[in-house]
């Protein structure tokens, strides 16, 4: 039986008078990947920070590894955040440190790491994402695609349950953008990751996609497959195709 | 009066009230409150582990150090300045004799302190203002968050922390070569001896001359950490939010400086 990883439920947000989710419901099971598709300003980023709490939804649940998120203290919160990876749509480096401590920071509230440990978790992570001699160099000094991979080792150091991709192949190069959606997929095959990616990218769609939706006006008016969807009778749905 | 009546007349008088002076009192009190929050959450997260020792010794460092060079010259051209000013009003009352504790009076009381931390609030405050205005629109503050480490506490209370501490220090530093430029300055048109004049300083120096001013340098410190680190962590608007956190955060800053010297001389002079 499939189990739900991810579950939200009428999720309403609005900004001043711009409703910007209006009812979104989405069941996500362990191990998928659910591509988010919209227009630009259609709610797809304030989606996933509503999911790690970092904007607080109008209305509606979010169940994430079977907690409600709503009835979590600050504490509980963090615990859970922890097995949940975020990466942004600038990678959002720590531009004061640099790539290995960068990697290590998120670990430094786990007491039972050595520094042995933490650095072999760093080695790991950078080996993952094919970086391994970019150390000590501070992020100003990375190109675009080193900084996307450098911000996907930093998710994956806490080994997550669930990824949140905002946009990961924006500002890359087409040949970067295929190496990025291909590195997406095989972190899902590695770790039986739950991921939810938000993107433009048809490319990136159809290689890591198991699933996709499309919002617009605050609600999801599309769901299936790549291939169902861009194969959809709707012009609009198929624009994102294009 | 019926109820309708009496929503009747609210919705006249509010309506005569211009919308930009409602907005300007609705912003005021937003910003008063978030504020007001801002600084009760500081006191919250100081106590509770985990404490952030290496980093709160970086900051101190980059806060303290790095302002030493500018607090030196500053300090040093305002004790010589404050002495050649005051010397001619000094000679035309024959109390030129006066002239190295009533320097010293003045810089360790008020001009020492004040102008210590104005500076201080140019430099740290603002670079408090920007670095963490950069860190929020590039969401690194909240790339911090989701990974489920407190970045309130890693950058904010670290940051007020060191600067609550360091700024006593400077001003301490600020003085003591304040003194000493006016020293210089006593020397450009006469004849004191070291020792002379720091002995002439002393004896005139008392405890409510230095204990005070030293309390009320940690108040300042206090506000510039804080107001650099409020403005910067509720930076909006991308980069044009950069310029505005440090921008803002200099000049509340510095009139949080004048505001708290304000209360802290009335409270003095009750003891004096």
């Amino acid at each position: 039986m499939d189990t739900n990883v991810i579950t939200i439920e009428h999720l309403k947000k609005s900004f001043g008078k711009n409703q910007v989710l209006k009812d979104i419901n989405l069941n996500i099971v362990k191990g998928e990947n659910l591509v988010v598709c919209g227009k630009s300003g259609s709610g797809k980023s304030v989606l996933i920070k509503c999911l790690v709490g970092l904007i607080e939804p109008d209305g509606g649940k979010v169940v994430l590894l079977g907690k409600d998120i709503d009835g979590l203290d600050s504490t509980a919160l963090n615990e859970l955040r922890k097995k949940v990876g975020f990466l942004f749509q600038s990678a959002a480096l720590y531009d004061s440190m640099n790539v290995r401590e960068n990697l290590s920071f998120p670990l430094r509230d786990l007491k039972s790491k050595s520094p042995e440990d933490i650095e072999a978790l760093v080695v790991e992570a950078l080996a993952n994402v094919g970086l391994e001699d970019v150390a000590e160099k501070m992020p100003s000094e990375l190109s675009g695609g080193q900084r996307k991979r450098i911000g996907l080792a930093r998710t994956l150091i806490l080994k997550p349950e669930i990824i949140l991709y905002d946009e990961p192949t924006t500002g890359l190069d087409p040949i970067t953008s295929k190496e990025i959606s291909q590195l997406i997929l095989d972190i899902q095959k590695k770790y039986n990751t739950t991921s939810i990616i938000i993107t433009h990218d048809v490319e990136c769609m159809r290689i890591t996609s198991n699933r996709m939706i499309i919002i617009k006006d605050g609600v999801s008016v599309a769901e299936g497959t790549f291939d169902e969807l861009s194969a959809s009778d709707d012009e609009w749905v198929r624009s994102f195709f294009q | 009066m019926p109820d309708e009546m009496k929503s009747t007349a609210t919705d006249k008088v509010t309506a005569r009230i211009p919308a930009v002076y409602t907005n300007a009192l609705t912003g005021f009190f937003e910003a008063a409150t978030s504020g007001s929050l801002f600084t009760i959450r500081f006191f919250k997260e100081i106590v509770k582990p985990r404490y952030e020792f290496s980093e709160f010794l970086k900051q101190s460092y980059l806060i303290g150090y790095k302002s030493f060079p500018l607090v030196a010259i500053t300090g040093f051209i305002m004790g010589l300045v404050l002495t050649i000013q005051s010397r001619p009003t000094l000679v035309q009352f024959g109390a030129e004799s006066w002239l190295p504790a009533m320097v010293a009076i003045s810089i360790i009381r008020e001009i020492g302190p004040v102008i210590t931390a104005l500076i201080f609030a140019g430099k740290v405050g603002s670079g408090i203002g920007a670095e963490l205005a950069s860190m929020k629109v590039t969401e690194q503050i909240d790339a911090m968050e989701v990974s489920g480490n407190n970045p309130y506490k890693y950058l904010v209370v670290t940051r007020v922390m060191a600067a609550t501490l360091m700024l006593p220090v400077l001003v301490t530093i600020a003085d003591a070569i304040a003194l000493y430029g006016a020293y210089v300055g006593v020397n450009l048109q006469g004849n004191v001896s070291f020792h002379l004049f720091f002995l002439q300083v002393f004896e005139k120096l008392e405890f409510l001359d230095v204990f005070p001013a030293l309390i009320k340098t940690f108040f300042f410190g206090f506000s510039v950490g804080i107001i650099g680190c409020y403005k910067g962590y509720n930076a909006t608007k991308g980069t044009e939010g950069v310029g505005e956190s440090a921008n803002s955060a200099v000049v509340f800053a510095s009139l949080a400086v004048f505001i708290i010297d304000m209360v802290a001389v009335q409270i003095t002079s009750l003891f004096i």
